[in-house]
C-alpha cells in the first residue's frame, strides 16, 4: 500500500479518553488533494484532537480516517504520509537546525552524506543556510517555525499537520510567517490543516474552513461562505463581523417576514431558503455589521432599506480605514456598525448620541 | 528687533522619579543577619574537616591533635608504604569499583524508571511509596537486615554482593527522584515529533532522549558515586570480610595514632571533589554546547 493523494475523508470519527464524554462526537468530512484547510473553534473543541488522529499520534475511538484512498488507522505517521508541525515547534534542543532536519532521513538509515545534503537543500528552501549549524535555542520564533516546517516536509508528506502554528509568534511576525505558510503549501502542492483559535488567520489562509464547537463541525466551507453566510448563531458569533439578533415571528407575507422582537420597530427578513416558519417561532438573524447604516433621527432611510431601529450610541473605537460604533439597539446582545472612515467623519457621532440604525432590508439574513 | 518672548516651560517636571530608579542604597538589616548566619554555617560545615586537612600536612613530629608540627608530605607517603595503618590501597580499590558499580546500575534503573512513570500504571504509588519508604529506613537497620538475610540464606557477605544491595536500597530512591525532577521537564512533544518523522521506540530513546537527558543523567550518576563511595551505615555489616573505605577509616580511628589517618581524610575528600567536579563539568559542557538559551533576535 502506497499512500499518493492527500485527500482526506473522516467517517464517523468519535475520539473518547474517558469512555464517557466524546471529545470528537461524530465528525464527517472531506478535505480535497491539495487543499488549505483551517479547523477552528474555542479551546477544548476537539479541533487539535482531530489533527492529532489524521496525524497517527492517537486513534479514534470509532469511525474511519481515509487519507488518498486508504483507511490509515492503526498505521504510524510515516505510513500515513502525514507530518506534524507542534505547537511549539518540538525542535530538538540537541541538534543543530541541519541535524534536526536530518532527522527523519537518519533514522530512515540514508548514509550521512546524503541526508546532510538533502537537508541543505531544504534549509535553502526556507531561507536558513546562514543558520544551519545554529542550534535551536539560538533561533527566533520566526526562524524556529521555519525549522520545523523544514523537518516536517523533508519527509515529502503527502498531508502536513500544523497544531497552531503561529501561536507562539508576535503579531507581526504572525501576518508574516502567514504568507509564508501558504507560499509552502502553494511550492509543495500538497494538503495542509491548520489548527487555530483566530478566525483572522482561519480566513485569511483556507480554502476550507471548518468551524467546531463541543467535537462537532458547526459550518465546512469556503472562508468567504464560513464568513458571510454563518450558519447559525454560534458561527456568526464566532467568526464576528456579524450583529446577530434573535426575536419571535410575527408575520409572514410571502417572500419575507417580520421579526418582532424587545427593541421597538419590527425587522423586515427575508425568507430565503426557510419555508417553514410559523408566527411565533423564535429565531435569530444576522446582519453584517459593516451592512448597517446610522442616519440621523428625522433623516430620510437609505432605498433598499424598511428597518429602523432607534439606538444610542455607547461607544466609538476608530479602527483605521473604518470607525466601530457600539449601539444599545437591542437590550442583551451587542449591536455594531462598521461606519467607513469617510463617511462617519463627514458627520461625526458621540458617544450618547441618538441614530437611528438601518441596512438594505435583503442583506439579513435568517439564521438556523 | 524681534521681542519673541520664549516662556519657560514651566509645567515640564524632570523625568526621574524615586520608583524608577534602580535602589543603590544599601542593604536591609536582614542581608547582613542572613550574610552572619551563613558565614557560621559555612564554618561548622567546612571548619572540622579543614582542621583534619590542615594537620595531615604536618611533619613526622606531628600529632592528632593542634598546635601543628612542621609541615611535610610524610604522612601521605606513610599511608601508601606502611602496612600496619591498614589496608588502605585494597580498600580503596573496592571503594571505587563498587561505587562504579552502583552508579551504572543507578543511572540505568533511574531512567528506566522515569520512562516507566512518564505513564499512570496500575501501583504506580505503591512502588512509590515503598522506594521513599527504603529511602527514609535508617541505614544501620537495613544493612543489620541484610546482613542476617544473607546468614540466614547461607551465603556470604561481601563487598560486591550483600553491600552493594544494601547500597543500592539508598542509591536508587535518590537517583530515581532525581530522574522525576529533570523528566518533569521532558517535553514529551519531543518525543512525538520523533514518532512522527518515523523514528522506531529505541532510535527515540537512542537519539533523543538520552542526549536531551544527558545532564540530568550525569547527576544521577554523580549521586550514585559520591552516595556509595562515602557510604558507611549500610556496608557496616553487608560488607564481610573485605572492608570498604569509609570502613577502613573508621577502624583506622580506632586503632591508628598516627596524622596518616587524616592524610587518608584528605586523599579521600580530593577523589569526592574530583569525582563532583567532573560531574558538574560534563554538565556544564553539555549545556554549553547547547548553546544554553543565547538566543538571536
Amino acid at each position: 500500500m502506497k499512500i499518493e493523494r492527500g485527500d482526506i475523508e473522516l467517517a464517523g470519527v468519535c475520539k473518547s479518553f474517558d469512555g464517557v464524554s466524546n471529545v470528537v462526537d461524530g465528525v464527517n468530512l472531506k478535505i480535497a488533494d491539495g487543499a488549505y484547510c483551517c479547523f477552528i473553534g474555542p479551546s477544548g473543541c476537539g479541533k487539535t484532537t482531530i489533527l492529532r488522529m489524521i496525524a497517527g499520534h492517537e486513534d479514534p475511538t470509532a469511525g474511519e480516517i481515509v487519507i488518498g484512498g486508504h483507511n490509515v488507522v492503526g498505521l504510524p505517521p510515516v505510513q500515513r504520509r502525514t507530518a506534524m508541525m507542534f505547537q511549539s515547534y518540538a525542535l530538538f534542543p540537541h541538534l543543530t537546525v541541519r541535524d534536526n532536519i536530518a532527522f527523519a532521513l537518519r533514522v530512515r538509515g540514508m548514509a550521512k552524506a546524503d541526508r546532510l545534503r538533502a537537508a541543505d537543500a531544504m534549509i535553502e528552501k526556507v531561507r536558513l543556510t546562514p543558520f544551519a549549524d545554529r542550534l535551536p535555542a539560538q533561533l527566533s520564533g520566526g526562524q524556529q517555525q521555519r525549522v520545523a516546517l523544514a523537518r516536517a516536509a523533508i519527509t515529502e508528506p503527502r498531508v502536513l499537520l500544523l497544531d497552531e502554528p503561529l501561536s507562539a509568534l508576535d503579531e507581526q511576525l504572525r501576518v508574516q510567517m502567514r504568507q509564508e505558510l501558504r507560499r509552502m503549501q502553494r511550492d509543495l502542492g500538497i494538503t495542509f490543516i491548520h489548527v487555530t483559535h483566530t478566525q483572522l488567520e482561519a480566513i485569511a489562509l483556507a480554502d476550507l474552513v471548518v468551524v467546531m464547537d463541543n467535537g462537532r463541525i458547526k459550518q465546512a466551507g469556503p472562508a468567504r461562505e464560513v464568513y458571510a453566510q454563518p450558519h447559525d448563531r454560534y458561527v456568526a458569533e464566532f467568526m464576528g463581523g456579524q450583529n446577530v439578533l434573535s426575536g419571535r415571528v410575527e408575520k409572514v407575507n410571502g417572500a419575507s417576514f417580520m421579526l418582532g422582537q424587545a427593541a421597538p420597530g419590527a425587522i423586515e427578513v427575508p425568507l430565503r431558503a426557510r419555508s417553514s416558519l410559523g408566527i411565533g417561532d423564535k429565531i435569530d438573524i444576522a446582519i453584517r455589521r459593516d451592512d448597517v447604516a446610522l442616519v440621523r433621527p428625522g433623516g430620510a432611510l437609505p432605498t433598499g432599506c424598511s428597518t429602523s431601529l432607534p439606538s444610542r450610541v455607547l461607544a466609538i473605537e476608530y479602527q483605521g480605514y473604518f470607525v466601530k460604533v457600539m449601539l444599545d439597539t437591542v437590550p442583551d446582545d451587542e449591536f455594531v456598525a462598521y461606519v467607513p472612515e469617510k463617511t462617519f467623519f463627514a458627520d461625526p457621532l458621540n458617544v450618547g448620541d441618538v441614530v437611528v440604525a438601518t441596512w438594505p432590508t435583503e442583506l439579513a439574513r435568517p439564521l438556523a | 528687533m524681534s521681542t519673541a518672548v520664549v516662556e519657560a516651560p514651566e509645567t515640564i517636571e524632570p523625568a526621574v522619579s524615586k520608583a524608577i530608579a534602580p535602589s543603590r542604597g544599601q542593604r536591609p538589616w536582614t542581608f547582613y543577619v542572613l550574610a552572619g548566619l551563613f558565614t557560621l554555617y559555612v564554618l561548622a560545615l567546612y571548619g572540622p574537616m579543614i582542621c583534619i586537612y590542615i594537620l595531615s600536612f604536618q611533619d613526622i613530629r606531628g600529632g592528632l591533635v593542634f598546635p601543628m608540627k612542621g609541615h611535610s608530605l610524610h604522612w601521605f607517603v606513610d599511608l601508601f608504604t606502611q602496612a600496619r595503618t591498614g589496608d588502605v590501597k585494597g580498600s580503596f580499590d573496592r571503594s571505587i569499583k563498587l561505587a562504579l558499580i552502583v552508579t551504572v546500575i543507578t543511572v540505568v534503573v533511574s531512567f528506566l524508571a522515569g520512562l516507566g512513570f512518564r505513564r499512570r500504571f496500575v501501583g504506580d504509588n505503591a512502588v512509590f511509596t515503598m522506594m521513599i519508604g527504603s529511602l527514609v529506613a535508617p541505614g544501620l537497620v537495613l544493612g543489620l537486615g541484610t546482613g542476617l538475610l544473607f546468614q540466614a540464606l547461607g551465603l556470604n557477605a561481601a563487598w560486591y554482593t550483600s553491600a552493594l544491595g544494601a547500597q543500592l536500597s539508598w542509591t536508587l530512591p535518590f537517583g530515581v527522584l532525581v530522574m522525576f525532577a529533570v523528566m518533569s521537564r521532558f517535553n514529551h512533544a519531543w518525543e512525538e515529533a520523533a514518532y512522527d518523522l518515523g523514528a522506531s521506540r529505541w532510535q527515540t530513546i537512542r537519539l533523543v532522549m538520552i542526549p536531551v537527558l544527558a545532564p540530568g543523567l550525569v547527576a544521577v550518576a554523580l549521586f550514585g558515586f559520591t552516595l556509595s563511595y562515602d557510604e558507611f551505615a549500610r556496608s557496616l555489616q553487608t560488607a564481610g570480610s573485605l572492608n570498604t573505605l569509609p570502613l577502613e577509616i573508621w577502624s583506622m580511628t580506632l586503632n591508628v595514632t598516627s596524622p596518616s589517618l587524616y592524610a587518608l581524610g584528605t586523599v579521600t575528600t580530593i577523589v569526592s571533589f574530583v569525582v563532583i567536579a567532573v560531574g558538574l563539568g560534563t554538565i556544564v559542557l553539555i549545556q554549553k554546547r547547547r548553546g544554553g538559551g543565547s538566543a538571536h533576535g
